[in-house]
């Protein structure tokens, strides 16, 4: 069995076959024909990552086949410490959010296999190394999450989906036409023009023509993760989203953004990635503070964790600029804590929201004495995204900011006042929910039920895990960053790495 | 000296043209000829037809036949096929409209039969003057079949299009008079000979290109020369305009890469900034106008503007990798515009007049195959993967920046983000909003048939194009 990587893309697909195929099929089976597609999907993938070897910093299980050999274009998959965490996250999430819609009653057929379409867009982002192939995943995605926001979003859904949508072609035009432009320059090449990464990473190319190359693979990526100015499509879609499309928007596709700036901004242009490090880092802290003190002022509680994710993916994009293997070993990792904790709150949000019905802070308060043990759970991963240490955030926020401050002191500092600011608007936030006096009409609801503690359980568990124990997880992405951060130091001929980064780059 | 009469190369048409004869006769003699009768006699025609062209595939004989008139290479036969995939879609659909709102003719058949005969002769036409003889046998097919029906709109449509079309044709005339003029000669070959030799003064043989390329921006409809294409796409009825949308654009887009890379191939410096030019307003104007469109009829026949120029954004690269990316956007346009329309049609069941995008409302409500049939062609429009319209767009946008043209492609991407917004805005009534009224679509079976292989073609062209690009590589070059 040598084909674990193409299993886990395409079984979700099998699921789509089986609710296309299928039309009549009545809502709770389809329901379950997702679901088990989704946990069959993860337990694949805990085969793949029982099968990755974690002493090995390049790509592992390699599946290669030509696709179309007029234009070279092959089925090139391969797994690498980050992507490896990526999927995993993509698999675990995929049965929960599943599980967590469960209570949507309108078109479930359809809903069902845009989830599933969806998953296996979303794993084979993350896994292919041909940049087309790339880009085929990565626009593959867009019409199920548009469908799942503009179907079973909320009021704004509409104006949110079209936003969502045309934000992110808009990226991704500028990335299509770099992609090409990376394909003509690659007939220099010793094996012929290509779009496999593995070989473009030896290209040489003209400075200028590297720092173009690189602006537009930032502006597609930098829309997705979503770097400050490009985020303002983020709270819309979020908050109108459905549950399970804001947990999966969240904890993966925001991902997708700062994988695609560490696997192919970073190893396709190392000098350029240098050169504009600095004033990524500034757009990552002006989205750090910013994403705070928005989410501070937020009323509603969806779109103040909408806010807050603006904020924490700073510290990935800060992290993955600093260059220095700490602060890239910990970007890595808050990518996949931030998937945990924010796909949790939005459950979270979700399960209050179907209790109360508002998602106003001002008309909710007391949950904790009417349900305590959703506030008790609330309470819990809002802890854990404040960077609690103990719960997951703490370990990857310390090595940004750690290995941030080994690059620029006032990096690392602006960066630790985020932390700050995370806690009082999510602190206050749960103050507002959960304590104070029972409004007249919140009296009477029920605690988590059985399904929702089903749902939730496993990302708490997560959360705890990787809390007390991210050798785990950092056994494995350590390698990977280690040879990033080494790659692209090693195009650095302007500065030794012992120089402020803020000196560095100068003009 | 007469040359030798060596019909294979034409029969295709021969047998196009015949079977078009055997309707028309039928439908006058007998005077209650079945129309399936008719139907199957026109499909068995477009059927025989393609297997001929298939024989030409391995075609030993020489490069042009009948005194240099019609070419016998691969390109010819591979245009020919997509032609004769979009005639039958064509009867099919047309078929079915036609016999929903009882104006049934047999006149029908066998007009579709000739304007296909014009589009694939013009396909393989190696003379100037043939060209001409075929481009007029398919105009003027089609100025009737847009008349076709009684509505006042479709009459309407007739009018222009024939109007506007004769101009045209005086365009290209001339053209080919002042090609003649400045050369001596109408064979592509002979042309292109002369004007390689030529070392003074260009002006007729540019005034000759010039005035051809209006001709052929007329008939692939490219800015500035597009203003015709919405009223008649919207005036016609619904399933000619599926059938010459397509095959119209096929068939000019044929011609027109062959006399430029043949006839004009000397000149190349000259046209391809010309080619540039059409092709940035086309996908530019053709993608913004669509956005204001409150007719789907309207808001396809803008996009299939764009579309011709994304086509163009291809024929600027020249050579073989130009023509084999045209000729797969060509493939893949004639797809998911036929596809297009011809779920338009079944949505329009009421007739004509329930084409405003607001009847598109909760379509997924009323139908969910064929608010999923148009998702997909408009995806694929789009250029969103895994569809045929995203491996197209990538192709042309590829070999354009190899040609060095990356501004172009650059605009032709943003132009696809800008036409995007209509796509999706589509998909957003279909599924994001409830019914406005209970009028039902179509519901028949037949042409749900019939849709599947255009839905089929986008799909799988979209995941293997490799099944057909080594076709394609090998059907690109125009030899001459």
């Amino acid at each position: 069995m040598r084909h674990w990587l193409t299993l886990t893309t395409f079984l979700p697909l099998a699921g789509v076959l089986v609710l296309v195929a299928w039309p009549g099929i009545r809502d709770d089976l389809a329901r379950g024909v997702a679901l088990v597609t989704a946990v069959a999907t993860f337990i694949v993938s805990l085969a793949m990552l029982g099968r990755f070897d974690s002493g090995v910093p390049g790509f592992q299980l390699v599946e290669q086949a030509t696709w179309v050999k007029a234009a070279n274009l092959q089925y090139l998959l391969g797994v690498d410490g980050v992507s490896l965490w990526m999927v995993m996250l993509t698999t675990f999430l995929m049965p929960v959010a599943i599980l967590a819609s469960w209570k949507v009653q309108d078109r479930v057929r359809l809903f069902m296999a845009s989830m599933l379409v969806l998953e296996a867009g979303m794993i084979g982002t993350f896994l292919a190394l041909d940049l087309l192939l790339f880009f085929l995943f990565f626009e593959a995605i867009l019409f199920p999450m548009y469908l799942i926001i503009g179907v079973w979003g909320g009021e704004r859904r509409v104006y949110a989906t079209v936003k969502f949508f045309l934000y992110t072609m808009f990226g991704s035009a500028f990335l299509l036409v770099a992609i090409l432009v990376l394909y003509a320059k690659s007939g220099s090449l010793p094996g012929g023009p290509t779009f496999d990464v593995r070989e473009l990473v030896n290209l040489g190319m003209g400075t200028t023509t590297a720092r173009w190359l690189f602006l537009a693979f930032l502006v597609a990526f930098g829309v997705k993760v979503p770097l400050f100015p490009l985020h303002t499509w983020l709270p819309d879609a979020h908050t109108e989203a459905p549950t399970a499309g804001s947990v999966i928007l969240a904890a993966v596709l925001l991902k997708i953004g700062a994988y695609g700036l560490i696997r192919f901004n970073l190893s396709l242009f190392p000098e350029a990635s240098r050169y504009f490090a600095e004033a990524i880092s500034v757009l990552a802290l002006i989205g750090i503070v910013y994403g705070a003190i928005v989410a501070l002022i937020q009323t509603d509680v969806k779109r103040l964790v909408a806010y807050s994710s603006v904020s924490h993916l700073g510290f990935v994009v800060l992290g993955t600029f600093a260059f220095t293997e700490q602060a890239m070993a910990g970007g890595v990792l808050q990518m996949v804590n931030h998937g945990l904790s924010t796909g949790a709150l939005f459950l979270l949000v979700g399960m209050v929201y179907e209790r109360t019905h508002t998602r106003e802070l001002a008309r909710m308060g007391g949950l904790m004495s009417v349900t305590p043990w959703l506030a008790g759970a609330f309470l819990f991963v809002a802890l854990s995204s404040v960077g609690l240490p103990g719960l997951n955030n703490f370990v990857g926020e310390f090595l940004v900011i750690l290995g941030t401050l080994g690059r620029s002191v006032w990096f690392g500092s602006i960066a630790a006042a985020g932390v700050v600011l995370a806690a009082i608007y999510l602190l206050w936030a749960y103050q507002r929910m959960a304590q104070g006096p029972v409004p007249e009409e919140h009296r009477h609801h029920s605690d988590l039920s059985l399904r929702e503690v089903v749902v939730l359980a496993p990302v708490l568990a997560a959360i705890l895990a990787f809390g007390i124990y991210p050798k785990v997880l950092l056994d494995r992405i350590e390698p990977t960053t280690a040879k990033v951060v080494a790659e692209v130091e090693a195009s650095s001929v302007a500065a030794p790495p012992s120089v402020p980064l803020a000196l560095e780059v100068g003009g | 000296m007469t040359p030798a009469v060596d019909l294979a190369p034409v029969v295709p048409e021969l047998i196009l043209v015949g079977a078009g004869i055997v309707v028309l006769l039928a439908g006058v003699v007998l005077r209650r000829a079945d129309p399936l009768a008719l139907l199957f006699v026109a499909i068995a025609g477009v059927a025989g037809a393609a297997a001929a062209s298939l024989m030409l595939w391995r075609w030993d004989g020489g490069l042009t036949v009948l005194g240099g008139a019609v070419a016998t290479d691969r390109f010819a036969v591979v245009a020919r096929l997509i032609l004769l995939g979009v005639a039958g879609l064509g009867l099919l659909l047309g078929h079915h409209y036609f016999e929903r709102s009882g104006e049934l003719r047999p006149e029908f058949y066998a007009l579709v039969l000739f304007a296909t005969s014009g589009m694939t002769l013009i396909t393989a036409s190696a003379d100037l003057i043939t060209m001409f003889l075929a481009l007029e046998i398919l105009s003027l097919s089609l100025y009737v079949l847009t008349g076709f029906s009684a509505r006042i709109g479709s009459v309407e449509g007739a009018m222009k299009y024939f109007l506007l079309g004769a101009f045209s044709s005086a365009f290209f005339l001339y053209g080919i008079a002042m090609a003649y003029g400045a050369t001596g000669s109408t064979r592509l070959s002979a042309v292109s000979r002369a004007l390689a030799g030529q070392t003074d003064s260009m002006a007729l043989a540019l005034a000759a290109m010039g005035l051809l390329a209006v001709g052929f921006a007329f008939k692939v409809s490219a800015v500035p020369f597009h203003m015709w294409t919405p009223d008649v796409y919207q005036g016609a009825p619904t399933a000619v305009t599926a059938f010459m949308s397509a095959g119209t654009k096929v068939a000019a887009f044929a011609a027109f890469m062959r006399v430029f890379n043949v006839a004009f191939q000397p000149l190349g410096w000259d046209w391809t900034p010309v080619l540039w030019i059409l092709a940035a307003v086309s996908v530019l104007l053709g993608s913004v106008l669509a956005i204001a469109q409150t007719d789907i009829k309207r808001m396809l026949a803008y996009s299939s503007i764009a579309h011709a120029g994304f086509v163009l954004i291809g024929m600027t690269a020249t050579g073989r990798s130009g023509i084999g990316a045209a000729l797969f956007y060509l493939l893949a346009y004639a797809l998911m515009i036929v596809g297009a329309f011809g779920v338009v049609m079944l949505v329009s069941s009421r007739g004509e007049e329930a084409t405003s995008l607001a009847s598109y409302g909760g379509l997924y409500r009323k139908s969910p195959l064929l608010a999923g049939l148009l998702s997909l062609f408009l995806l694929s429009m789009a250029g969103i993967p895994p569809t045929a319209g995203f491996i197209a767009k990538v192709s042309v946008f590829r070999v354009a920046i190899d040609a060095g043209h990356w501004e172009l492609a650059l605009l032709g991407v943003l132009a696809s983000v800008v036409s995007a917004f209509f796509y999706i805005r589509v998909m957003a009534l279909m599924y994001m909003q409830e019914p406005r009224d209970e009028h039902e679509p179509d519901g028949s079976l037949a042409p749900r048939l019939a849709l599947v292989v255009p839905a089929a073609g986008t799909l799988l062209l979209g995941v293997l194009p490799g099944l057909v690009t080594d076709l394609l590589g090998k059907a690109s070059v125009i030899r001459w």
